[in-house]
Parts: C-alpha cells; structure tokens; sequence
C-alpha cells in the first residue's frame, strides 16, 4: 500500500496504518482467528413531490466503524458512530472478548487489492445540484398527470447516496470503495366514480445524475406508472388455483431471487438449514435453466468492486443447464466449508455483521421465442410486473405478488388481472420450467433485499419464462378448472 | 462479555444539545425549528447448538433537525456530534429550506397544543442490563436448549437468542418544547428446526418481550412453545381451492390489524389512496368490532409521553362496534382533512413526521381460540403468512399462508403453499368470532379472529 496517497478515513479522521494496526491487535488480544474493522462514511439525499409540491426534502450524514472477530463459529461484534481512538478501541475490545485464549500475533502491513471501476462517476449524485435533482421530480410530476385525465394521485420521489468505506483485516485486507447509488420512483393512483388502480415504476443504480437525462428519464418511469394505474382500472380478479404461469422478461427475476437465490446462501447451507443444503451437483432445475449471481456489472445497483468484507465481487454460476453448482459465501462461510469466497459478505451498514447476500442474480436467455412461449398456453396467467416476495428458506416456500398480470386464453393474452400472489416451492419451481425466452432482461435498478432485518440493494433479471405449474392465489371462481366448492 | 453498557454514550446532554440546535436554526433565519436527538446501547446474542454464535454490543446517538421559512421545510441529520458536524447539518437544512414548496399546511402544532403526559409510564427499567454477560448468554441458550429437547425431530436450529436495549429521546421545539423520555426493551427468542422421516425441514418459532427482565416469560417456556409450533408443521401437504371459513392466530391477525391502520392512516386518507378514504360515520366492519389506538396505557410498547411532534399521546377509538369513528393523524394531515390530530405523529430522525401507532389493537371477545376452532367443520387456521399482496387503494388481498387444515372442528394436519384471497372492504365484515386472548407482543395486537368469505388458493 502507498502511503502518499490520500484515503478518505486517513485524510478526514486522520487515521494512519499504525492505528490501523493497533485497532486489530486490541480486537486479536483475547485470541481470535481473524479481525477485520469497516469504516463508512454515509452521505445521502432524500427528495419527494406531492400534490405537485417539493414537500419533503432531507440530507444527512451518518459515520462509524465496526469491529468484527471471529473465532471459530463464534462473532464477537461492536461498534461507534464516535470515531475518535478511543472509541474505536473500546469497540475492539469488546469485539474481542468474544474470544478466550493468548493474544495472537498482530497484523503488519495490508495489501491493498487491484483498483477496480465498475462505477466510475466523476460526480457522485449525492453532490449534484439540488436543484437539477427536484426538477426530475417535478418533470415526473407534469407527465403523469398529463398522461390521462384518471390519474388523481402522483407521488414522484428521488434518493441518492453516496458510500465511502474502508475495510481492513487481519489477513492484511486493505480495501476501500466509494459507492454511489441513486434510485427515483413514481407512483400513481387511477380513479373512476367506481373502481381505482395504482401504478409504481422507477429506477436507478450506481449511476451519475445524468443516467437520468437518457432513456431511463422521469418520462419513462411517469408513463410506466400512469400506464400500469389505468390498467387496473380495468383488471378482473385473479383465478385460484394451480395454472400454467409465464413470467415476462426483467423484475420477475424476483422469483429466482426467492426461490433459489437465498437458498443458495452459504450460511443457510452451512447450518443446514436450508431445503438446497446437500443438493450441489444434483439437479434443481430442468436443463434450460442456468442462473448465475453476478456483482460485476458496470453501474448496476447489486454491483460493488468489493463486497463489504473487502473481498472482489465475481460472476458465480448458481445453477448451470439444471445442475446446482455453488453457494454465495463470505469469509466466515467460506472458511468453515472449504469453499471459495465468491465475495458476498454483505451488510447494510457499520452497525452491521456482515452475511453472505445476493448481488445482481438472473438466468441466461434461452432459445424461445416469447411469442411462442405465450401461444404454447392454453389456460393461464401472463405476470409481468411484481411488487415483491419473500421465501422461508427452510421448507423452501416462496410467495410473490404479481402487480401487473393477465389471462392467457387459447394462446392468446387476454384481460388484465389484479394484483395475483403466485405461490411455490424453491427447489422444484425451476424443474418446471419448460421454456425460456432469448429476451434476457435487467430490472431497472430499484431492488432491495431484506435478511436477518438488513437490507442490502440488489438486482434480478430473467428472460421470459414459462412455468408448467404454479399456485395462484386469486378470488375468481374459475369455470373451466372446476375447483371451486 | 464484561464490558458496562449504558455509560459510554451519556456524555451529550442531549436536552442542551437539541434547545442549542432549534436555538441556531432560529439564529440561522428560520421561522420554526424542531430537533430530535437520540442514544441508545443494544446488546444481543444468538446462541446456536448449545455454542455463542454472535455477540454485538454497541452504542449509538443521532441527531435531527428539521427547518421552516414561512410555510417551507426541509430537514437534515447527523451522526457527527463535533460543533463542526453540528454546524453543517443546521447549514445545510437552511440551505435545503430553499428548494422545497410553499405548503399552506405545513407547520410545527401551535404552542397550545403540546406537552407531555405526567407521572411515570413504566416504559424504562434499568434491569434489563443487570445481568453479566454470561447470564445473558444462558438466557438465549436455556430456551434454545428447551426447543432442542422437546422433541428428536427437532435437529436442527437457528438458535436462541437474548437482545437488550435502552434509547434515550429528546424532542424540542422552537414554541419552547423540550420533552424527553427513556424506554427499555429485552426479548429472549428461538427458532428451531424439525425434520420428519423423509428429510422435509419445518421452521417456526416463538419469542417473549418485555419493558423488563423481570416480566420476561422463562427462556424454557419460549423455547418449548417454539418447538411446539414448529413440530406441528411437520409433514405439511398443499390444500384444496376452496371457499372456507378462515381463523387467524393472533400472531397473523395483527396483520389485519395493520391494513386497518394503514387505510386509516391520515396520510392515505388525504391522498385517496385508502380504501377507508372518506368512509368515517360509515359501517366499515362488523358490529363486533372496536379497534382502539392508545398511546398512554401504562408500561405498554407503543406508549410515550408525547408524540414525535411534541403532543401528549392520547387513546383514541378508530372502530367502534364497526363504525368508523376516527382517521390517526398528525398535525398536518389533520390540518388537512380540517381534523384535529390524534398525536399518532411518527419522528424519525430525516424527513417529515409520519404516522405511527400507539398501542393499536382489536377488543377482545368472548370465546376461546379452542371453541372458535371447534365451531368449524371444514376449513383454513392460519399460523403464516408470506408476502405482501396487499393493495390499500382499492383492498384487494392476496397473500401466501400456512397453517392446519380444521376438520369437525380440530386442528387435523399442517397445509402449506396455498393462498388466501380477498377483499380487505368485505374482510372486516365478515370477522364473525373475535377470541378472548388479546395480548400485547408489541405496540399492536389482535386476539384469534374468523374470517368468513375467503378464497383459498390451493390445488
């Protein structure tokens, strides 16, 4: 590592490689296998318009560090938003007292990992003008409202941050990162005399304010939103029942996230507590299926240079033609499965330990056409947009609600259907898949997921996909099925 | 872990601190100021077959501003307590003050109406740190140990778990508020893991949480409870599609209670973006239902002297006997249905106030869980849902559940996979049994309640 460059921590907080040192030798003083501390310098903005008035706008500024050790299976963690030495040791200590045994040898010298740039922004959102920023949102605002005299309601809001952080290890990781990431959204609520709707769009990732100046502009996310509000004006209720479902190409991906991604997350395996624990080199999906988890990906938002344990994020093959293949792990996994760390240590913040977490997770395009996909069903639904999901990880349950959904008849997309849970089981939904469109698709960069109560961003993508049978959770008696009491 | 909790932070004067600030936002040119600041230290751990998993022991303060200029606000917050990181936030809410609109109806509440409800509430006791570390880890292992032996089916788990906190709040504003309170928390959980013959895992769990040590159930009877429910999830199978009476444990019914909330939350309300939106007066549910918002009982989760905006905390009656009685609002979505608030207003550190619940539940009936289960020949008793199919705009429900299949009147085996379809407007009709087993787990709580008139999405 060079000295004569300058580093955020050092510069701003006056750290020095000797402290550094001295910080992992407190948290190693009661033994220990390993010690890292992360440092984060959080900037954010936070902007929404309603009613056409700018009526919240805030920025703050949230700084500390957190000291993991781990010895064995066991971590000890602690950490300050005070970081002045003291503070900092006392976290150390603490830390440390997870452990028992004679002091280990200290760490001297880091090796600072290869610069990468998967996000390049000269100027990070977060110091952009403010006033550039509110102007997307009132340009959201005008288009929604002009796009159809039934849309009553718009709520356009804009976030941005700006991550510094510093990690360093025991094992001389000397990592750091700058992480912008910036997200805008619209909302819309549709109404009639009798019936209403609503529509959500948006997007984002770690991008420069400018990333919404292109194609992605608050044009774009008003239209989608206002489209998909009258929509529902039209829907009818949802069938019930087990059907054909084919998934439509982007923020679907949201399946795989529930019903495999999490799945395959080191920790749940490791324990054992997880329905893919043991199923490496079995298969879980039928052979057209192979998904990867990918945090390389130049300005998307599950994209980081390294992971939150300093570690490089990489591309890593989940499920290849059906065949599970690997884990997503962090350090603490990895080293207790023998396993490669394929840098997905993740966490929400310095008040966090970090876990192994998805990135960006989707399946490669396939050889299908999505028109015939769509022809190939006789009676079932077409889901193309989603609000969210969530898994048990245990029996391998998996839900997700389908915001914007049709009926498939005879080959053909019929009427809009409101909002549809579809229901299944993680290690046997893929294994039904029988087609898979060549029309790989991204989300547009507004994931967040949730585990053990942190949220990290994250990306999905799927191509279209045509599931041979899933639960759908709607109220409609269903004539043709008969399944109804 | 030896180390003292509750002093490392204590240094600030947080009431000095938060009067200086709203002081200088005045200095500064603003016409109202309101700041917030917080400390508090948590302590938890997870012990995992029998062996400490994690220890985290931290302490954390912050502070919030937020700044008028006539009818323009913008709000702003730091981790940095330094005078220069002090100093930034003020400036930079002045500055941001700038961009946002004229609202004729933003505002902190007039002079009059704050204050702080008098005597003790019960919300804050010391003993939650008086155990030494040791004890405190026992306490996460003792009701993981109690799940692991109830049952050899029970393999596997995700551990036990023994968290505590304290939080320490000021509130003061330039009308010449300053509030402040302290509250207390500790919970001892477990998750533990059954598996049947064939290899097929079941997870459930079970926690207890209270304002004090001393009322914390036993670390045996969670962690037993907790292998309870996960046992009888064993061997689940997927359901029919059917149309069949629904009973929610409470554990699930909360959630009913919480789309209530939402759809008479103020916010929603104005936006027409409720589908409770201009309904007060009117017949929303059931004559058996009384939904009461009360932010004052004595010692409860959701209770504290004032709300996020300064107002003394009051009880409020949303429902009563199905008549929609009352929206839960704040100072400015109350001025702008032309209402008063309820003081339900939320604070967080940034942005404007929201609105959050006191202790929000559903009165209680009269029979038991055991004979509203015994009443149903044929149909669904929900332990979990997943997901949020929930649409609050026009009420449409949809949601993944699992549970035990009723038949002639008992808990005959577990379902899982299956859905469970409605409309929330026609929901809170059909509630046609209300449980006498009201208990509070947390600021909002609901006894076991019918649901007639659902779809369950099965096979």
């Amino acid at each position: 590592m060079t000295e004569n460059k300058k580093h955020f921590f050092f510069e701003h907080y006056g750290l020095s490689n000797q402290d550094l040192e001295k910080y992992l030798a407190a948290a190693l003083s009661a033994g220990g296998d390993y010690a890292d501390i992360y440092f984060e310098y959080l900037s954010s903005t936070s902007l929404s318009v309603d009613e056409s008035m700018v009526k919240s706008a805030s920025q703050g500024i949230s700084a500390g560090c957190g000291v993991r050790v781990v010895s064995g299976e066991r971590t000890g963690y602690a950490y300050t938003d005070d970081l002045t030495p003291a503070r900092i040791l006392h976290a150390a200590r603490t830390a440390a007292l997870i452990a028992s045994a004679p002091a280990k040898t200290t760490v001297t010298g880091f090796q600072q990992k290869p610069a990468r740039s998967l996000y390049p922004v000269t100027l990070p959102s977060v110091d952009a003008e403010i006033t550039a920023k509110v102007e997307l949102l009132m340009r959201a605002d005008r288009t929604a409202r002009a796009f159809d005299s039934r849309i009553k309601e718009v709520r356009a809001s804009y976030a941005d941050e700006l991550r510094t952080i510093l990690i360093v290890g025991s094992d001389g990781t000397f990592a750091e990162d700058s992480q912008p990431l910036a997200r805008m959204n619209v909302s819309c609520i549709a109404k009639t005399e009798t019936v209403s709707g609503r529509g959500t769009s948006g997007g984002g990732g770690r991008i420069a304010l400018d990333f919404f100046m292109g194609e992605k502009n608050p044009e774009h996310f008003a239209k989608e939103a206002s489209r998909q509000a009258i929509l529902q004006l039209d829907a009818r209720e949802a069938p019930a029942g087990d059907m054909e479902v084919v998934l439509g190409p982007g923020w679907p991906g949201v399946l795989l996230h529930e019903a495999v991604g999490h799945g395959l997350e080191a920790d749940f395996n490791r324990k054992k507590t997880s329905a893919f624990a043991g199923l490496i080199g079995k298969r879980v999906a039928s052979e057209k299926c192979t998904v990867v988890d990918n945090g390389t990906m130049p300005w998307r938002r599950g994209s980081l240079n390294v992971d939150d344990e300093g570690q490089p994020t990489q591309e890593t093959v989940l499920i290849e033609n059906g065949i599970l293949k690997g884990y997503l792990s962090d350090k603490l996994s990895s080293k207790l499965m023998g396993l490669a760390d394929t840098g997905n240590g993740r966490r929400e913040s310095y008040a966090h330990i970090p876990m192994p977490r998805m990135t960006n997770t989707y399946m490669l395009a396939g050889q299908d056409n999505p028109e015939d996909i769509i022809r190939s069903v006789k009676n079932g639904i077409y889901a193309v947009n989603f609000g969210g999901g969530q898994v048990d990880i245990t029996n391998g349950k998996f839900v997700f609600s389908a915001s914007e959904a049709y009926l498939i008849e005879n080959g053909q997309v019929t009427a809009p259907i409101k909002g549809a849970t579809l229901i299944g089981n993680g290690p046997d939904v893929l294994t039904r898949v029988s087609m898979v469109g060549n029309d790989l698709k991204l989300d547009e960069g507004v994931g967040t997921c949730g585990k053990d109560g942190q949220a990290v961003p994250v990306g999905v993508g799927i191509p279209t996909l045509k599931v041979d049978r899933l639960t759908v959770g709607g109220t409609a008696r269903r004539e043709t099925g008969g399944y109804m009491q | 872990m030896t180390t003292t909790l509750g002093t490392t932070q204590q240094a600030t004067d947080l009431k000095s601190l938060a009067t200086d600030v709203v002081r200088r936002a005045m200095q500064g040119g603003a016409t109202a100021a309101e700041c917030v600041a917080r400390e508090g230290d948590e302590f938890s751990t997870v012990v995992r077959l029998g062996q400490v998993e994690t220890l985290k022991e931290a302490g954390s303060r912050s502070v919030g501003v937020r700044v008028f200029f006539g009818q323009r606000a913008a709000s702003t917050y730091s981790s940095d307590f330094s005078p220069a990181g002090i100093e930034r936030m003020l400036k930079s809410a002045l500055e941001l003050a700038k961009i946002t609109s004229e609202d004729p109806f933003s505002g902190i509440p007039e002079a009059g109406k704050l204050g702080s409800l008098p005597g003790d509430l019960d919300l804050y006791h010391e003993d939650v740190y008086s155990l030494a570390g040791a004890e405190r880890i026992d306490y996460a292992r003792r009701a993981e140990k109690a799940a692991l032996d109830s049952d050899p089916r029970i393999k596997n788990s995700e551990g036990g778990s023994f968290d505590a906190a304290t939080g320490r709040k000021v509130l003061a504003n330039s009308h010449g508020f300053v509030g402040e309170y302290q509250r207390s928390y500790c919970s001892v959980s477990a998750v533990p893991i059954a598996q049947d013959d064939a290899g097929n895992m079941q997870r459930d769990y079970w926690y207890s949480v209270a304002r004090s040590l001393a009322k914390l159930d036993p670390a045996e009877q969670v962690g037993k409870e907790a292998a309870r429910r996960t046992l009888r999830r064993l061997g689940a199978r997927k359901a029919k599609t059917a149309h069949v009476p629904v009973i929610l444990d409470p554990m699930v019914a909360t959630s009913m209670l919480e789309h209530i909330f939402e759809g008479v939350n103020g916010d929603s309300v104005y936006r027409g973006a409720s589908f409770l939106a201009g309904k007060l007066g009117e017949q929303i549910a059931g004559g058996n239902i009384t939904v009461i918002d009360d932010g004052t009982i004595v010692g409860g989760f959701g209770t504290s002297p004032f709300d996020g905006e300064g107002i003394p905390t009051r009880r409020t009656v949303v429902i009563e006997n199905g008549i929609l009685k009352s929206y839960l609002l704040n100072t400015y979505t109350a001025k702008k249905l032309g209402l008063e608030t309820t003081a339900n207003a939320s604070r967080g550190l940034a942005g404007t106030p929201g609105i959050g619940p006191g202790n929000y539940f559903l009165q209680a009936g009269k029979k038991s869980p055991e004979q509203i289960i015994g009443d149903i020949k044929d149909g669904l008793y929900v332990t979990e849902f997943l997901g949020m199919g929930v649409n609050l705009v026009t009420g449409d429900y949809s949601r993944g559940a699992s549970g035990q299949w009723i038949v002639n009147g008992e808990l005959a085996y577990p379902v899982e996979e299956i859905t469970v379809a409605g409309n929330l407007k026609d929901i809170f009709k059909n509630i046609s049994e209300i449980g006498s087993d009201l208990e509070f787990r947390g600021s909002v709580a609901s006894p076991t309640i019918r649901i007639d008139g659902l779809t369950v999405g099965g096979e």
